[in-house]
């Protein structure tokens, strides 16, 4: 039906307005609050794309439109070649067992009131996969898959760690064999000697399973250890986009460079005093576009890496 | 004399399921103008230890014990009520995890930071408020008088985040306790803050006790290491030895498993298992099931610490 190399996700000039109160009293005033303008992004087949960017910029408002969670407002959306951007409920439901996703909560994710086993296999219940027998089986194939063994099946997820409850969530994303797993800074609340288990554990089922990742997160190091390529978003519109190395060794917009001037540097003899780009100046180049404005162009700087032309 | 003495300090919280025990007989000092890191994962009994140094823990039904705790001469655990407010604030102060709870939401900012600074030092309103202002100033507030009439939900989680400093710092304390001030933080506001707080310590000669998990804020703030796991004190070293000689199978462990070290997508060196459960530890040393050097008597004796050089301790048999 579709040619083997359209990407497994492709986004095309999406946006989402939010209405936001602006002033207060009896007779509020309405204003539109752009929170993602004109994102367009590419996840090839087999590989991970790194979306970052500080709160409030938009990135996971992208991945929950990738996945029609959140309805854009304008755009196109395109999984493994096919627009799913106006697809109703019953179109939209073959796709959605392409598409998964993993959030970074992982105590709410998951149903207290549902043992393991049931959580895994709820999904193959929903798109009717299988006998209830052979449900449960390969639910409890998938929790040894990640490393939890079959002797949790019957435990509730209050009985797990932090970790132990996001493998689950992996797990539960993974049993239907999706293309797209959009991943919404799954380690950002994991314990610093769990959160290297939880990336191999990606980085794995990735290579084994032919999957492409969305990785929203705000943590560069996971980031440089974990992704193909890496979009840099900043008020609502991505502003560099290259490989991951690229980013870390040839960044070029003063909002990339910022976040990776951030990043703590492992050695105490290295400590040295920063200069901080001012938040103004930052925000001058790159202003937050309000309404239908016109989005500022992507400079090509080479066939793989753009940057946004700045002001 | 140090400024900070704490002896074998032991902290539980008696539950339903049993007794948690958050801190097992640690020992820490923090000298004059010194800045101590203290790095664990959650559970590690890090925040604490820090609570319960100023005596900030609900008792009951947090128990304390230890056979010393000693803040700026003052004896913390034998002190009465009066002395304690006393200390709090003029001795030590603390700069908490989540500024939008750390605050009251129903006060504006200069409320707070004025109760504080009325609270310990004989001001009359108007003066306490142009020391709030420009106190906010100091922390590199741009427009100090604004601020203090806001409300915490108008502010960003950076700028809360310098509002507390500030009122941390309202009453010139010796010592100050910052409980992972960067984590709630995005990554630039992170470094911007603790850049803030590492130029407020060398101004105002205060002493630094900073608590978090990332190894990176401790390469970039501090002079000393003290690395905890499971209620217990692993290592203790200058922060050069830790980055380039850990001791302890915990903390090469921790070192080894830092994502982003060496450039390019990569598996990582993980650390099997989970940390330990506060309300049934295990025994022996804490760390034992998830080392990989660990030998049968790890399970049953916890390691006395072993002085490695010159202010560098580890608790492990293998360095026996």
């Amino acid at each position: 039906m579709t040619a083997p190399q359209s990407p497994a996700l492709e986004l095309r000039n999406l946006s989402k307005t939010y209405r936001r109160r602006e002033s207060g009293g009896f007779f509020p005033r309405y204003g539109d609050h752009l929170a993602v303008k004109s994102v367009s992004l590419t996840l090839p087949q087999n590989a991970i794309l790194g979306l970052v960017g500080e709160s409030g910029s938009g990135k996971t408002t992208t991945g929950m439109m990738a996945l029609r969670l959140v309805e854009p407002s304008a755009g196109q959306i395109f999984v493994d070649g096919t627009d799913i951007t106006h697809l109703d409920h019953a179109g939209l439901k073959p796709f959605r067992r392409k598409m998964q996703v993993v959030f970074q909560d992982s105590y709410s994710a998951l149903d207290p009131m549902m043992t393991l086993a049931q959580i895994v296999a709820e999904p193959l219940h929903i798109h009717r996969l299988g006998s209830a027998a052979e449900q449960t089986e390969q639910a409890l194939a998938m929790l040894d898959r990640v490393g939890l063994g079959r002797s949790y099946a019957s435990r509730y997820p209050h009985e797990l760690s932090g970790g132990q409850r996001q493998r689950v969530a992996i797990a539960r994303a993974l049993i239907l064999r999706p293309q797209v797993l959009v991943a919404d800074e799954p380690t950002s609340a994991l314990d610093v000697s769990v959160k290297a288990q939880i990336i191999n554990l990606l980085l794995d089922l990735q290579a084994e399973m032919g999957l492409s990742i969305l990785f929203i997160s705000h943590d560069l190091s996971v980031v440089r250890s974990l992704t193909d390529r890496v979009a840099v978003m900043f008020n609502g519109r991505i502003v560099e986009q290259a490989a991951t190395e690229t980013i870390f060794t040839d960044a070029r917009h003063p909002y990339t460079q910022s976040l990776l001037d951030a990043i703590p540097v492992l050695n105490p003899r290295l400590r040295r005093a920063r200069s901080f780009q001012s938040r103004d100046a930052l925000e001058a180049t790159t202003p937050r576009i309000a309404g239908a404005g016109p989005t500022p162009a992507l400079f090509a700087l080479s066939p793989d890496h753009q940057v946004e032309a700045m002001a | 004399m140090p400024l900070l003495q704490i002896e074998n300090l032991n902290v539980s919280f008696p539950q339903h399921e049993g007794v948690v025990q958050a801190v097992r007989g640690i020992c820490l000092s923090v000298e004059q103008g010194e800045s101590v890191g203290i790095v664990g994962e959650s559970g590690s009994g890090k925040s604490v230890t820090c609570m319960a140094a100023l005596r900030l823990l609900r008792e009951p039904p947090a128990q304390i014990t230890a056979d010393r705790l000693d803040l700026g001469g003052v004896d913390m655990l034998r002190a009465n009520r009066r002395s304690l407010a006393a200390a709090r604030g003029k001795l030590a102060a603390m700069v908490f995890q989540d500024p939008m709870t750390a605050f009251d939401p129903v006060f504006n900012i200069g409320h707070q930071i004025i109760e504080t600074i009325q609270a310990h030092r004989p001001l009359s309103k108007a003066d306490a408020r142009r020391e709030a202002a420009s106190l906010l100033a100091r922390v590199e507030i741009t427009a100090p008088e604004a601020i203090l009439n806001s409300y915490p939900h108008q502010l960003s989680g950076g700028m809360l985040q310098r509002a507390m400093i500030a009122m941390a710092l309202s009453c010139r304390p010796q010592l100050l306790f910052a409980d992972e001030p960067t984590t709630a933080l995005d990554v630039t506001i992170q470094a911007q803050i603790l850049q803030l707080i590492k130029a407020l310590q060398a101004e105002f000669g205060m002493a630094l006790v900073m608590v978090t998990h990332d190894l990176g804020v401790v390469a970039e703030t501090v002079d000393r290491v003290v690395v905890m796991y499971g209620g217990k004190v692993m290592e203790t070293a200058a922060v050069e030895q830790i980055f380039d000689a850990p001791a302890h199978p915990y903390t090469q462990a921790l070192m080894a498993s830092m994502p982003g070290r060496t450039p390019g997508k990569q598996r990582l060196v993980e650390i099997p298992g989970a940390s330990p459960n506060p309300a049934t530890p295990p025994g022996g040393c804490p760390f034992h099931p998830r080392c990989s050097v660990a030998m049968p008597r790890c399970a049953t004796e916890m390691p006395p610490e072993t002085a490695l050089g010159r202010s560098h301790t580890a608790a492990c048999w293998r360095l026996q």
